[in-house]
């Protein structure tokens, strides 16, 4: 406790630093809002663009090809979970209902009335949005861990509660018919996987531009100060109930997309292979070793990732006796320890950043 | 005009009275400050004001309407802004980007926030940081760049907890003459002050606080020779 001082003439007059010259206002406000690319950031993203579209031609092998499908279905949910805990700071174990809600969602509406599954996934993102809304209305009330442990238990009732649901199949799910014409109205290629891997590629391409453009507008504003200080971001106008239900449903909304297309592309959707914990984990393992928070973390952990577990499968047979999962553990400690940033911190070793984009020189009041 | 009027505002913490039927007003471009004691309310009363606390009973108009029950954010928007006395920075984004977040509220276009961002900047003189993590700065940086956060959303009224509350003393002339700018610029102003000296060129008026109460409302100077104040603060031998 400070008693009250009194008296002694304020002192000095402030330090000159206070009042810039209007012309270093000029020239700061006259600054590009967002760093140029770097010629090598250009031509890497040109030969990253060639290469994805000739690698279907290359390997044309249904294994590979399977494997960047993965890699592009998983980045797409990584990088969905990543909009509402990388960029809005909320922590959510129960990603997989949502894509639970968009595989059903198509499957059901094809199977019992021919409606084409790109419509059927619409009404998946619809319903999966809607759901976000109405869990995030009671569950944002609770802070950190209890949100994330809220989210858990919501996911597991969603499963149990399809498994028991006769109504679209129960615990045998739905089987979707094999149907060779019109196959890309109906949203099924039985002849060679190429088609899958585009639209996957393109479902992970428009993810990734809604990243890029809710980054960088206020919406993504209002996201980061949301994790960052959720007070004070409501002392400054912002509705933080509004703005992470935003987020929520955004990310179902990603995450519905994703259940549409690994639908269409295994033709089965049961409770167990859609609603799984182990599907939340497993999108959230990737974001978190790639990177949270930023555009090409989620995409790098998918990368890291599936290659592992699909090459173990192969190697080992089955469900590859969880190898995987053993290696997945052991490179989390190995990145918390080293780079806890994610292995986006190793990316942004090679690929610096152009100097527009580095902290300025800290100095003092 | 009273831009702000308080009437028996009450706050209870279990058993503790934090705030006991405070009223005052607060006139248009008046800079009121609000001394006492730890514990005197000072801070529990910025938090009814702002709605982050409800009130147990009591009402407050800000520009003639009524706002208890307000979320902050409404509250914000109507335009009360404040600082924080454990200073709450986006820690992991850029000093611009801090005010952007402010600024935001009148435009959704990211570079009109930034433009309106970096002049609030230059106005607390933090323009040369705007690229740094917020993480990076000092004290009294944080300080300069939570009074910028709040003046972007464009306030009719601000509340400023402990502007040189935890700041080193070279520091302090220059916050000093930071707030005696918003003054010139029509800003109302409510200060949580300690430093008697800060007050004393600043406040046109001081209320005093002690045990949630209101024990004094006057001048700096008046305040200063008050008895009360002075129990208060030092114990009745000094009074």
């Amino acid at each position: 406790m400070a008693p009250p001082r009194a008296s002694a003439p304020a002192a000095t007059p402030p330090p000159a630093a206070l009042d810039g010259p209007d012309s270093a206002l000029r020239a700061a406000q006259a600054e590009p809002l967002h760093p140029p690319l770097s010629g090598r950031q250009k031509t890497l993203g040109i030969l990253g663009a060639a290469a994805l579209v000739a690698y279907p031609f290359v390997f044309n092998t249904p294994f590979p090809q399977h494997v960047m499908i993965m890699i592009f279905l998983y980045g797409m949910m990584a990088q969905s979970w990543n909009i509402m805990a990388g960029y809005c700071g909320q922590i959510s174990l129960g990603h997989a209902m949502f894509f639970g809600i968009g595989a059903y969602s198509s499957a059901f509406l094809f199977v019992t009335y021919q409606i084409s599954p790109w419509l059927g996934m619409l009404v998946g993102i619809v319903i999966a949005m809607a759901a976000a809304a109405v869990i995030g209305l009671p569950t944002f009330r609770l802070r950190g861990h209890y949100f994330a442990i809220a989210t858990l238990v919501i996911g597991e009732i969603v499963q149990i509660v399809v498994q028991r649901w006769e109504f679209i199949g129960a615990a045998t799910g739905i089987w979707l018919p094999i149907i060779r014409e019109n196959q890309l109205v109906n949203f099924q290629f039985n002849d060679s996987k190429i088609p899958y891997y585009f639209i996957a590629l393109g479902f992970l391409i428009v993810a990734c531009l809604a990243v890029r453009h809710m980054e960088r507008s206020r919406l993504g504003f209002y996201f980061r100060a949301i994790r960052e200080e959720p007070e004070a971001a409501r002392s400054l106008g912002v509705n933080i109930t509004l703005y992470k239900s935003l987020a929520f449903m955004l990310s179902a909304a990603f995450m519905a997309m994703a259940g549409t297309f690994y639908a269409q592309y295994v033709l089965v959707v049961d409770p167990e292979v859609v609603f799984p914990l182990t599907l939340s984990i497993l999108v959230l393992l990737m974001a978190v070793m790639g990177g949270v928070g930023t555009l090409w973390g989620p995409l790098i952990g998918a990368a890291v990732l599936i290659p592992l577990s699909e090459t173990t499968r192969i190697l080992l047979g089955g469900t590859g006796g969880a190898v995987d999962l053993i290696i997945y553990g052991a490179l989390i400690v190995v990145i918390c320890l080293f780079k806890p940033e994610g292995l986006i911190g190793l990316v942004r070793q090679w690929l610096p950043a152009p100097p527009a984009e580095r902290e300025a020189d800290h100095g003092d009041s | 005009m009273a831009i702000l009027e308080v009437e028996g505002l009450t706050k209870k913490f279990g058993g503790l009275i934090a705030n006991n039927d405070i009223s005052f007003r607060v006139e248009a471009g008046e800079i009121l400050g609000l001394i006492g004691p730890n514990g005197a309310g000072k801070s529990t009363l910025f938090e009814l004001l702002t709605g982050f606390y409800p009130p147990d009973r009591g009402a407050i108009r800000f520009q003639g309407h009524p706002i208890v029950g307000l979320r902050p954010d409404r509250i914000n928007r109507l335009g009360i802004a404040r600082t924080f006395q454990k200073l709450k920075p986006f820690q992991n984004m850029t000093v611009v980007e801090n005010v952007m977040v402010a600024a935001m509220q009148h435009t959704a276009n990211p570079r009109k926030a930034r433009t309106q961002a970096l002049e609030t900047l230059s106005f607390v003189g933090l323009l040369e940081m705007r690229n740094a993590h917020a993480k990076a700065l000092s004290t009294g940086q944080r300080k300069r760049l939570e009074m910028a956060r709040a003046m972007a959303t464009r306030p009719r009224l601000l509340l400023l907890d402990e502007v040189t509350g935890g700041v080193d003393q070279r520091s302090i002339p220059g916050l000093i003459e930071l707030v005696g700018r918003l003054r010139r610029e029509g800003m109302t102003l409510i200060l949580i002050e300690h430093n008697m000296q800060v007050l004393m060129s600043l406040a046109d008026r001081v209320l005093a606080l002690h045990l949630g109460r209101k024990i004094a409302d006057g001048t700096p100077t008046e305040i200063q020779n008050h008895r009360g104040v002075i129990e208060s603060y030092l114990g009745a031998a000094y009074a």
